[in-house]
């Protein structure tokens, strides 16, 4: 915004000043002053529809001359406002020099309480049954607008309701106020025109096209910005009222673009994850499929037990059999996750560090499928790029993971440790495993786990925090959600007791606290970073060591590959 | 403050043997052995309950049998002790009380923890949660006073429904059934 300083123009919300760049719309020049004006049609990342008509304002312009073009002042030594005669709509009204709007005047209050009441005409009024009740704009509103009693007579429109649109979406065509946000996500951002208006008058109604549906992968999306409760989402469809749900920033780690996400929690239990706006990482989407990953909390395969060859024990016992396993082998090989933390990864470092053997190898396990140019990258992982800027690995050579299975045949390793990473990824078979320590930390069984020498449950990234380097080198971070299973530390705190147990304690106390006040001593990047004082939109740290490493990313919403 | 010591006049003959006490007791307590009755032979005799009473919350159908609850969990989010717990579900497309959509799974109500305050019924938009008349809830284990659905709607059984919402919004859809042109 500063480059653009000498371009911001003023403009005059009821009375108060606010400068913004020609072109802003009023409801953002409106927010910008602290006034809110309530809207339905209208979306930040959207197209300008308006045609739900909530936002309308008066709108006055500076009076000039018209022959001398000179200003018009009146008895007070102020220029005139020339106020229009009708309301205009804000959000179609782009700030120009010295504009005036009003929002609390009576033809303001009236115009919010005529549209209000229209559209509560045909509304069935099911909150009760209804998941957007608690963030429902139809319901603030009328709250604020309404006038709690309906003066309509007639017999209500009734339209189709539980309609399936999609796999995962359900159509309630009744609460539908036509405002055409799913309408526009779907051919601006998803691009996959599906949906449209058919019928005409009080009978319109939102469906889709003749044999299609809303099945691509940011459908769920539709139902987040679905100002009302017409679209609703099928996976959190009648799980909990959205009012005892507890909201904890996340990120995903579906891929290396860092969607920022909330994550809605109630009594340890995650109902459902929703996108987090960020202006430079995903707007306000997010992908289905993200939207899904917290089912692997609860999930069958979920680890929550520290074992040594199958044996339950307790975190110190295996803690310490752990230590002096590393410390009695003669080849470690480390295959690292781009699923840690930075935190994790660096500890993970320190602890490549502290083992004494004589061979020592680290991977990081790469995970690489195909981009879909929007909030998916070829990096299905969130945090390759943390594992360079920390030191863990050297470069992306150290993902190729083709040299341990020959040096587990030549005997030059005899313990192998993976970090939520699956060995026969590796290229390491059973019979590989046999011949060699494993251990296997984790937070999911894989089918290798069970020729696991000692066994360390993991925490998932809803359980713990930390924070991770999306493909932009923007340092995010995520809290924690919900408590993880009794009994299991948290990776990071697993790790530094680990570290300490080996004699090599790189931090002193307990907590991402202490992490940070030695990892941002060391590592360039991070320098005078800390967990606490990331932003919530996250920073971007330098990473132009890395410049000529060949990352696999295409092109995303936010994000060009530099080198191409 | 200062404080003032209270002389007290020394009990005399009669009020030290206690005798004449007693018997004035005694002649209170013959009286009423021919006066008017006041209690109750409680549990062969119950006392009536006024209108308004607030006894144990339940759960009521309407006079169709369909349960009135829809899971919303206002009364949870009411209730000052939570002591009620809903887990909401969905009602099948195939029955007959489909377009209610949604109805609880499971609805828990922890008698140990309720006040009888009342809240979840007035925060009911349904009318499904009633406090009756059941004044006297006792068990020999503490599972057995947290409520289940199937408990609650033994105790609440059905109740007069004025309105009908539910019926008019089925009848308004049958009719709309053959499209509006």
């Amino acid at each position: 915004m500063a480059e653009n300083a000498d371009k911001l123009i003023s403009v005059f919300i009821d009375g108060i000043e606010v400068k913004v760049l020609p072109g802003t719309n009023m409801i953002e020049a409106a927010r910008k002053a602290g006034v809110q004006i309530p809207h339905y049609c209208y979306h930040r990342h959207l197209s300008v529809a308006g045609n739900c008509r909530m936002c309308l304002v008066e709108m006055g312009t500076p009076a000039f001359d018209r022959v001398t073009k000179a200003p018009v002042m009146g008895p007070d030594g102020k220029q005139v406002i020339q106020w229009m005669p009708k309301p205009v709509i804000a959000c179609a009204t782009n700030a120009t020099p010295g504009l005036h709007i009003r929002t609390t005047t009576k033809l303001v209050k009236d115009c919010r309480e005529g549209v209000e009441e229209f559209l509560l005409v045909n509304h069935p009024l099911d909150c009760p049954i209804c998941d957007q009740a608690g963030e429902c704009h139809l319901q603030e509103y009328a709250h604020q607008y309404g006038r709690g009693y309906s003066r309509y007579v007639e017999e209500k429109n009734v339209k189709p309701k539980r309609k399936m649109i999609g796999p995962r979406v359900i159509l309630d065509n009744e609460r539908c106020i036509l405002c055409g946000r799913c309408v526009r996500f779907c051919k601006e951002i998803a691009k996959d025109e599906v949906l449209g208006f058919t019928e005409r008058g009080s009978h319109s109604s939102i469906d889709c096209f003749p044999g299609k549906t809303l099945s691509n992968n940011y459908s769920v999306n539709v139902v987040d910005i679905c100002p009302v409760g017409a679209l609703t989402s099928v996976d959190f469809r009648f799980k909990m009222r959205t009012w005892f749900l507890k909201e904890t920033p996340s990120i995903s780690t579906e891929s290396s673009v860092g969607v920022n996400t909330t994550i809605w929690s109630r009594e340890g239990t995650i109902y459902r994850i929703t996108p987090r706006r960020n202006e430079a990482v995903n707007d306000s989407w997010m992908s289905d499929t993200a939207r899904d990953l917290y089912k692997a909390v609860a999930a069958e395969n979920r680890t929550s037990a520290y074992a040594i060859e199958g044996r339950p024990v307790k975190s110190d016992e295996a803690l310490k059999a752990l230590a002096a396993l590393l410390k009695a082998s003669k080849g470690v090989a480390l295959i690292a996750s781009a699923f840690s933390s930075v935190e994790e990864q660096w500890l993970l470092k320190k602890l490549a560090q502290a083992i004494p053997a004589a061979k020592k190898l680290v991977y990081v396990a790469p995970h690489y499928a195909e981009g879909d140019g929007l909030l998916i990258s070829a990096d299905r992982t969130p945090n390759l790029r943390g594992a360079l800027v920390t030191g863990l690995i050297k470069g992306l050579a150290q993902t190729d993971m083709s040299s341990l299975k020959a040096a587990v045949d030549a005997g030059e390793v005899d313990t192998v440790l993976s970090v939520n990473e699956s060995v026969t990824s590796a290229g390491l078979g059973i019979e590989d495993l046999k011949k060699i320590k494993y251990v296997s930390l984790g937070t999911h069984f894989y089918q290798t786990s069970q020729y696991a020498a000692i066994e360390i449950p993991l925490l998932t990234v809803f359980e713990r925090e930390g924070s991770f380097v999306n493909q932009q080198w923007r340092l995010q971070k995520f809290a924690k959600a919900v408590p993880g299973p009794a009994g299991v530390l948290a990776d990071a705190d697993f790790f530094a007791a680990l570290l300490a147990a080996m004699g090599s304690p790189a931090t002193r106390g307990g907590g991402l606290a202490a992490v940070w006040a030695a990892l941002s001593a060391e590592v360039a990047p991070l320098k005078d970073q800390s967990y606490a004082k990331i932003p919530a939109e996250g920073v971007v740290i330098d990473g132009s060591a890395f410049a000529n490493e060949k990352f696999r990313e295409g092109k995303t919403l936010h994000y060009a590959p530099a080198n191409a | 403050m200062a404080t003032k010591i209270l002389e007290r006049k020394p009990l005399t003959l009669a009020e030290r043997t206690y005798l004449p006490q007693i018997a004035a007791g005694l002649w209170v307590t013959f009286r009423k052995m021919f006066g008017r009755r006041v209690t109750l032979e409680y549990p062969e005799q119950k006392p009536p309950i006024p209108r308004g009473y607030r006894g144990v919350p339940t759960l009521v159908k309407d006079p169709n049998g369909r349960e009135k609850c829809v899971s919303c969990q206002l009364c949870e989010f009411v209730c000052p002790p939570k002591a009620i717990r809903i887990t909401p579900g969905e009602i099948p497309a195939d029955s007959a009380t489909a377009h209610v959509e949604k109805a609880p799974k499971d609805f828990e109500l922890n008698m140990l923890r309720c006040i009888y305050c009342g809240l979840c019924e007035e925060a009911c938009p349904e009318r499904a949660i009633v406090l009756q008349n059941v004044y006297s809830l006792n068990a020999a284990t503490r599972e057995e006073v947290v409520l289940h659905k199937d408990k609650l709607y033994e105790l609440g059984g059905t109740l007069p429904d004025k309105i009908m919402k539910w019926d008019k919004k089925k009848a308004a859809a049958d009719k709309a059934a053959g499209g509006h042109h």
